[in-house]
């Protein structure tokens, strides 16, 4: 009886402590539906009580191609950052080739530079090649950011595959790249979920190197977009919010499709950027 | 999550994301006896990738940006990679330049100020959720969001909050009767402003890895003290808080290393301003190089270098600590 009790007064205590964390996403969500009249009003509606889409209505006509350009770079992100790091995991979680711890501590090392500082590298070398405000560019900049968390990650992954099944596919003649395509990598699912989804998060949210390298990009990513949005047209606060609202879906789906996996790849020291 | 970040991955292909320890599994050789011969020749080849990769997009960039620090550049020179070899000269001109003191002053106090309180936060939260309740695990995982949202998002929203005449800030606060504040467009306030973003934006790391460090600790080490007549606050800070030690070390020193780069919100919020009263020496690594029509590249990569070393000081302190803690 006064167990239970407990337990429902800290359940409350809880949701007052999440509710007060939250409190920002809420308002931006309550801004995001604010007239513009009200927009300046003291004190402020605590609750979209005239709400209004204006916001998400400048949202669809201004910011579609922003939010494509994200999307293709995000994806893109994810497959370079895939391809170029579940092998390197293999190989040092099971075919373990001297060399390779000091390959892994470089790519902790690497993780630790800030992007601020790539960015400025990135530029000079971008500006020379002509591959500055490019898509491709930017992918590639915004693969720094998953791909040393993703081979430590697969790493972790892959070591915990058992050995005998690795012995299975020797007997059965096959070599390592036959098993690393056909065992290893199914068997990695999960971490590959997990991978595809932090190296997605990042490119999407990454302000640093879009600002950097595709400042005068035709193909400009969200984050520019809001970063434009604030710049140019303070005033519209409501289409400020309601574009950071839809910037925040793939976090939201992030959140709610792997929950698991999001805590385990912060507990596993990601590094966010 | 039963599996905290510093157990070593068990042996076992069934649920590994449940103890990913990338750090730890990427140094511990707990493999079977290596194969020589062609296992070499196809590790080697498997990691082909990502070496060139590193080579490429890791130490050629900062290379290039050694390379503009030690260089006298101009916006021409910069274009035809023609300019004069100066030495340390750009570091010197960074070091006696009046932005340096104010700005290594403002990386300290951001840094030492959202740490420490991300920290205590986070572990308070942490010893709360820890009794399991109802909801207990949805509450968590909600907690998670601001860590998850784009930074531009979450600094764009601490803006428009802090808002010196329509933020709901400043509403609350004249709801109680305290004066409105200037918080983004006061020098007193804008670095305060900026690390309380960072606060909230760093509590759920915090929150998450020193829950997992909690559920690592033995529960019947609790009942013993229990038994032994300690009260919670005691049990906390006589047995908790010590076995949370190595825990806590990690986090810290991760949060270090990720709070000096922290560039996003500053330059979102205030680009360091007013008058330079919220300025890091990440932000103004950025502004030198990118922040205005006349660029100076060379000493904008010279702040960044001094950053990027000192990051790496404390980074090394983390794998050493991570290391000494795997070998325990």
């Amino acid at each position: 009886m006064t167990a239970t009790r407990r337990a429902w007064w800290r359940t409350g205590l809880g949701v007052v402590f999440t509710a007060l964390m939250l409190f920002p996403v809420y308002w931006m969500v309550n801004v995001s539906f604010t007239r513009d009249q009200d927009m300046r009003k003291s004190p402020p509606y605590w609750f979209p009580v005239h709400g209004t889409l204006e916001g998400y209505r400048a949202v669809l006509e201004q910011q579609g191609p922003y939010l494509a350009t994200s999307l293709v770079v995000g994806l893109g992100t994810v497959a370079l950052t895939l391809a170029i790091s579940a092998p390197a995991a293999y190989s040092l979680a099971k075919l373990r080739p001297r060399g390779g711890g000091v390959l892994s501590f470089m790519l902790l090392i690497a993780q630790m530079i800030p992007s601020v500082i790539m960015a400025m590298g990135f530029y000079a070398i971008y500006l020379s090649t002509g591959v500055l405000n490019t898509v491709p560019g930017l992918i590639v900049a915004d693969s720094t950011l998953a791909v040393p968390f993703a081979v430590l990650i697969f790493t972790a992954f892959m070591s915990g595959i058992p050995e005998e099944l690795m012995q299975a596919a020797r007997v059965d003649g096959a070599g390592a790249l036959r098993t690393f395509w056909s065992i290893v990598l199914p068997v990695s699912r999960n971490s590959i979920i997990t991978v595809s989804l932090f190296a997605f998060l990042w490119a999407w949210s990454d302000f640093v190197f879009a600002s950097t390298l595709d400042q005068g990009g035709d193909h400009q990513p969200i984050t520019l977009g809001i970063y434009h949005y604030i710049g140019n047209n303070n005033q519209q606060w409501n289409a400020i919010m309601a574009t950071a609202v839809v910037a925040s879906i793939p976090a939201a789906v992030l959140l709610v499709v792997a929950q698991r996996y999001v805590a385990a790849g912060v507990t596993a020291g990601a590094v966010k950027d | 999550m039963r599996h905290p970040a510093q157990t070593p991955a068990p042996p076992d292909g069934e649920r590994p994301r449940e103890r990913v320890t990338a750090t730890r599994a990427a140094i511990a050789h707990r493999a079977p006896a290596r194969r020589r011969g062609t296992g070499q020749w196809a590790g080697w080849a498997f990691l082909a990738p990502v070496v060139v990769y590193l080579l490429a997009f890791y130490a050629y960039p900062l290379y290039r940006n050694i390379d503009l620090s030690l260089r006298d550049y101009t916006v021409r020179s910069f274009v035809r990679g023609d300019a004069p070899y100066t030495g340390l000269a750009n570091y010197a001109k960074v070091v006696r330049d009046a932005t340096f003191g104010p700005a290594l002053w403002h990386t300290v106090v951001f840094t030492v100020a959202s740490l420490a309180f991300q920290f205590a936060i986070g572990l308070a939260l942490a010893v709360f959720f820890h009794r399991n309740f109802r909801l207990s695990a949805t509450l968590r995982a909600l907690f998670l969001v601001p860590w998850l949202l784009p930074l531009i998002v979450s600094s764009s929203t601490w803006s428009w909050m802090l808002n010196s005449e329509s933020g709901v800030v400043n509403a609350v606060l004249a709801a109680v009767g305290i004066e409105p504040v200037n918080w983004l467009t006061s020098p007193d306030w804008s670095l305060w402003s900026v690390t309380i973003a960072n606060i909230w934006i760093g509590i759920p790391f915090n929150l998450v890895v020193l829950y997992s460090g909690l559920q690592a600790i033995p529960s019947h080490i609790h009942e013993a003290a229990a038994l032994d007549g300690a009260t919670g606050w005691q049990r906390f800070w006589k047995v908790t808080f010590p076995l949370l030690r190595p825990v806590s070390a990690i986090t810290l020193l991760l949060g270090l290393v990720y709070t000096l780069k922290v560039f996003d919100i500053i330059w979102i919020m205030t680009k360091g301003g007013p008058s330079d009263a919220s300025t890091t020496l990440a932000t103004w690594s950025y502004r030198l190089g990118f922040g205005t029509l006349l660029p100076s590249f060379g000493p904008g990569a010279a702040v960044g270098n001094l950053l990027i070393l000192t990051a790496l000081v404390f980074g090394l302190v983390y794998i050493r600590v991570q290391r000494r803690q795997g070998a325990a």
